[in-house]
C-alpha cells in the first residue's frame, strides 16, 4: 500500500487539477451528479410521503374492511374478463352481512355511480365532486362525522327525501360566506335534469391523501340515489368490526357470508374482493417500490454515464501529465504510488460530484416541501450510500486510466513533450 | 567505491536491427567525485546515464551502487534506490507545474513517508543551500529559468542522496546563468557530495574533476584535472 502523505498529496493534487480545469471537472462528473440527486431527491420525497401516508391511512382507521367487485390495486390493463363478468356487490349483501356476521358492528353501501354533473347554489357551481348514496351507517363505518346540522337517518331513506349532506371542498364554493343548513341547491345528473335538494348537514373536514382532497363529495340518502340512478347496481360495501381484535375474525365472516350468497363451491376462487388499511397500505408500498426502480435505473444511467465520463478525462489527464507521472518515477514513485495517485484522484472527481449530488438533491427535496403538502426529510444512510456510490464510480472506472499511467517508462514519460 | 560497472551492456531492438547503445561499459566513481560524462548525441551517453540513475537496466553486465548490484533489482526497488540514492536534475528541469516551488522540493520525502513537519523543514534547508528560501511559495511559471533549475537542485538535494545525476544542466539556460549553476555544484561538491554531470559542452565539463568521454556505445578516453 501506500503512505498517508501520499494519500493526502493525491487529494490535494487533485483539487488542483479540478480547481485547473473547473468546467471540464464539473462537466465529467455531471453524470454522478445526476445520478446522486436522483437517490437524494427520490428518497427524500418517498420518506416524506411514507410518513404522510402513513398519518393518513391512520386517521381514516385501521380497522375498515372494503368488500368490491374487482381487486383493489393498480391495474395498468383495466379489468380482466373474470372480474368484468363477476357479479355487482348488491344492497342486500350488505344487509345479508351485517345481520349474519356477529363480528361486525356496522355495514356501510356505498353507491359510487357515474357521478353528477353539477351541483349549484344561486351562482356559484362545482362540476368535480363525487355524488355518493348511503344509509345512516355511513358516519360510525367511516369514522367521518357530522360537523353541522345533522346526517340522514333511516325515514331519509325510507321516504326518498331530497337531502344532501356537503363535503368540506364543496361548502366552501357553495357557501363561501352563507350557513349551508336548510339552503336549497340543484344537482344535475349526466342522465337526469336538475333536481332540487335541501341541505341538511355538513360533514367534519378529512385529511387529504397524497395531495388529494378527501372532501369534495355530495352524500345522498341510499333510496333517493337510487331513484336517481335505477340501473346502477355497483356498490362499495364499507364495514367494521366490533372491536379492532375482530378485523381477521370479521374478514373471514364476511368472505363465507359472500360465498355462501353466491353458491361457490369450496374449490373456487371468490369472485369478490375483501380487502383492509393494511392491503391500501401495501398497494401504496408497491407504488413507491416502482418509484424505487424507476430511480434506481436514472442514477444507474446517470452514474454510468458519468464513470465513463470520468474514465475519459482521466485518460486525457494521463496523456496530459505524461511527463509529471516521469518525474514522480524519477524520484521514487513506485508503480502502485503512480496507480493509486490516478485511482485516487478519480475517486475525488467522481466523489466531488457526488457531494453536489447530495446537495442539490437535499434542496430539490426541501423544494418538493416547500410547495406541496409532503415533508421530506432522508437519512443519513442514503446520503453516505449516495457518497459512497459516487466515489465508487471514480474507482471502478479509473483504474484503467490509472493502470495506463501506473506502466510508462520513466526514462519515455521525461521526453514527453 | 560508490558506483562500479562491469561490461554494462544495452541493446535495443528496433524492428529486425539490434543497436548496441552500450557496449562493454566498465567504471567506477568513488564517493566524493565530481565526474563528467561527455560525448556527442547518439555516443550512449544519455543510455549510460538512465543506467546510473537507475531509471533502467542493462541488458548485461552488472551494476554496483553503494555495493548493492542494482543491476538485478526490480521496478520497486530500483524506485526506492532513485529516491534515497540519487538525486537528478534535468536539463528541462522538470518541475510541477502546478505546485510551489517548496512543493515541488518536498516530492521526493512524500514518498518515502516524511512527516510532514520535516518535510517542510529539510525543504526549507535545501531551498537555503541553493538561495532560493525567498521564492518557496511561487510556482515555477513565476520564476526565471536559472531559479527553475536550483529548484530542482534543491529538489535533488532534499533526500541526502548518495549521487546527484544531472543531464545537460545548462542546456536550457544562457551561458551566464548555466555558469552560475555550476558554481553551485562546485559548491556542493566542495560540501561532499558526489556529483556526476552530462553535457556535450567541453566548457561545462571542465569544471568536474574528470572528463569520460563516451563515443559509439563505450569508453573512448578519461581525462582528470591534476591538483
Amino acid at each position: 500500500m501506500i503512505n498517508i502523505f501520499e494519500i493526502r498529496e493525491a487529494i490535494s493534487m487533485a483539487f488542483a487539477a479540478i480547481k485547473a480545469h473547473k468546467m471540464r471537472a464539473f462537466l465529467t462528473v455531471l453524470g454522478v451528479l445526476i445520478g446522486v440527486t436522483t437517490v437524494i431527491a427520490m428518497v427524500s420525497i418517498i420518506t416524506g410521503l411514507n410518513k404522510s401516508m402513513a398519518q393518513q391511512i391512520e386517521s381514516l382507521g385501521s380497522d375498515v374492511i372494503y368488500v368490491t367487485k374487482s381487486e383493489i390495486g393498480i391495474q395498468f390493463e383495466g379489468p380482466s374478463e373474470e372480474e368484468r363478468n363477476r357479479p355487482p356487490i348488491t344492497f342486500e349483501d350488505a344487509m345479508a352481512v351485517e345481520e349474519l356476521c356477529p363480528s361486525v358492528e356496522a355495514v356501510s353501501p356505498q353507491n359510487w355511480g357515474p357521478g353528477a354533473k353539477t351541483v349549484k347554489y344561486r351562482d356559484n357551481k362545482v362540476s368535480r365532486f363525487q355524488l355518493i348514496g348511503v344509509m345512516p351507517s355511513y358516519e360510525v363505518v367511516n369514522n367521518n362525522y357530522i360537523e353541522e346540522g345533522r346526517f340522514f337517518t333511516d325515514s331519509d331513506v325510507n321516504y326518498r327525501a331530497m337531502v344532501a349532506v356537503l363535503g368540506y371542498d364543496v361548502v366552501e364554493v357553495l357557501f363561501p360566506n352563507l350557513d349551508p343548513i336548510g339552503k336549497e341547491i340543484s344537482i344535475a345528473g349526466r342522465n337526469f335534469a336538475p333536481k332540487r335538494f335541501r341541505v341538511i348537514g355538513v360533514m367534519e373536514e378529512r385529511p387529504s391523501i397524497l395531495g388529494e382532497s378527501q372532501n369534495n363529495f355530495v352524500l345522498l340518502p341510499h333510496d333517493t340515489y337510487k331513484k336517481l340512478y335505477p340501473e346502477e347496481k355497483e356498490l362499495l360495501l364499507v364495514a367494521k368490526p366490533k372491536n379492532p381484535e375482530l378485523l381477521d375474525q370479521a374478514i373471514d365472516e364476511i368472505t363465507q357470508v359472500m360465498r355462501i350468497r353466491r353458491g361457490l363451491a369450496a374449490d373456487k376462487p371468490n369472485n369478490f374482493a375483501v380487502a383492509t388499511q393494511d392491503d391500501i397500505m401495501d398497494i401504496y408500498r408497491n407504488i413507491t417500490k416502482a418509484i424505487y426502480m424507476v430511480m434506481v435505473v436514472i442514477s444507474s444511467i446517470g452514474l454510468l454515464v458519468g464513470g465513463v465520463g470520468v474514465m475519459n478525462i482521466m485518460l486525457v489527464s494521463v496523456t496530459e501529465r505524461t511527463r509529471e507521472i516521469g518525474i514522480r518515477k524519477a524520484i521514487g514513485a513506485r508503480k502502485r504510488d503512480v496507480l493509486w495517485q490516478f485511482l485516487i484522484e478519480a475517486m475525488t472527481l467522481s466523489g466531488s460530484g457526488g457531494i453536489l449530488g447530495i446537495i442539490v438533491g437535499l434542496l430539490l427535496g426541501q423544494l418538493v416541501a416547500a410547495v406541496t403538502p409532503l415533508a421530506a426529510g432522508v437519512s443519513l444512510f442514503w446520503i453516505i450510500l449516495g457518497f459512497s456510490f459516487s466515489v465508487s464510480v471514480g474507482l471502478i472506472f479509473g483504474i484503467y486510466p490509472a493502470y495506463r499511467a501506473a506502466r510508462l517508462d520513466p526514462i519515455v514519460s521525461l521526453r514527453y513533450e | 567505491m560508490l558506483i562500479r560497472t562491469q561490461d554494462l551492456w544495452k541493446i535495443y531492438e528496433m524492428g529486425r536491427e539490434k543497436v548496441n547503445a552500450l557496449r562493454e561499459v566498465s567504471l567506477e566513481i568513488e564517493k566524493g567525485e565530481y565526474a563528467a560524462i561527455m560525448g556527442p548525441s547518439g555516443s550512449g551517453k544519455s543510455t549510460l546515464m538512465n543506467l546510473i540513475g537507475c531509471l533502467d537496466t542493462p541488458t548485461k553486465g552488472d551494476y554496483y551502487l553503494n555495493d548493492k548490484l542494482v543491476s538485478q533489482m526490480n521496478d520497486d526497488e530500483l524506485a526506492r534506490i532513485r529516491n534515497k540514492e540519487i538525486g537528478f536534475v534535468f536539463q528541462t528541469f522538470n518541475l510541477l507545474a502546478r505546485a510551489t516551488a517548496a512543493h515541488n522540493v518536498e516530492l521526493p520525502l512524500v514518498y518515502n513517508g516524511t512527516e510532514s513537519e520535516v518535510r517542510k523543514r529539510k525543504a526549507r534547508e535545501a531551498l537555503k543551500m541553493v538561495d532560493l528560501e525567498d521564492r518557496a511559495t511561487h510556482k515555477p511559471n513565476e520564476l526565471s529559468g536559472g531559479e527553475r533549475q536550483r529548484v530542482a537542485l534543491a529538489r535533488a538535494l532534499v533526500n541526502n542522496p548518495a549521487l546527484i545525476l544531472a543531464d545537460e544542466p545548462t542546456g536550457n539556460l544562457d551561458t551566464k546563468t548555466g555558469h552560475e549553476i555550476m558554481n553551485i555544484f562546485k559548491k556542493l561538491h566542495r560540501q561532499g557530495n558526489t556529483l556526476i554531470i552530462v553535457t556535450h559542452e567541453h566548457d561545462i565539463a571542465t569544471y568536474a574533476d574528470r572528463i569520460i568521454y563516451i563515443r559509439d556505445g563505450a569508453i573512448e578516453k578519461e581525462e582528470r584535472k591534476k591538483n
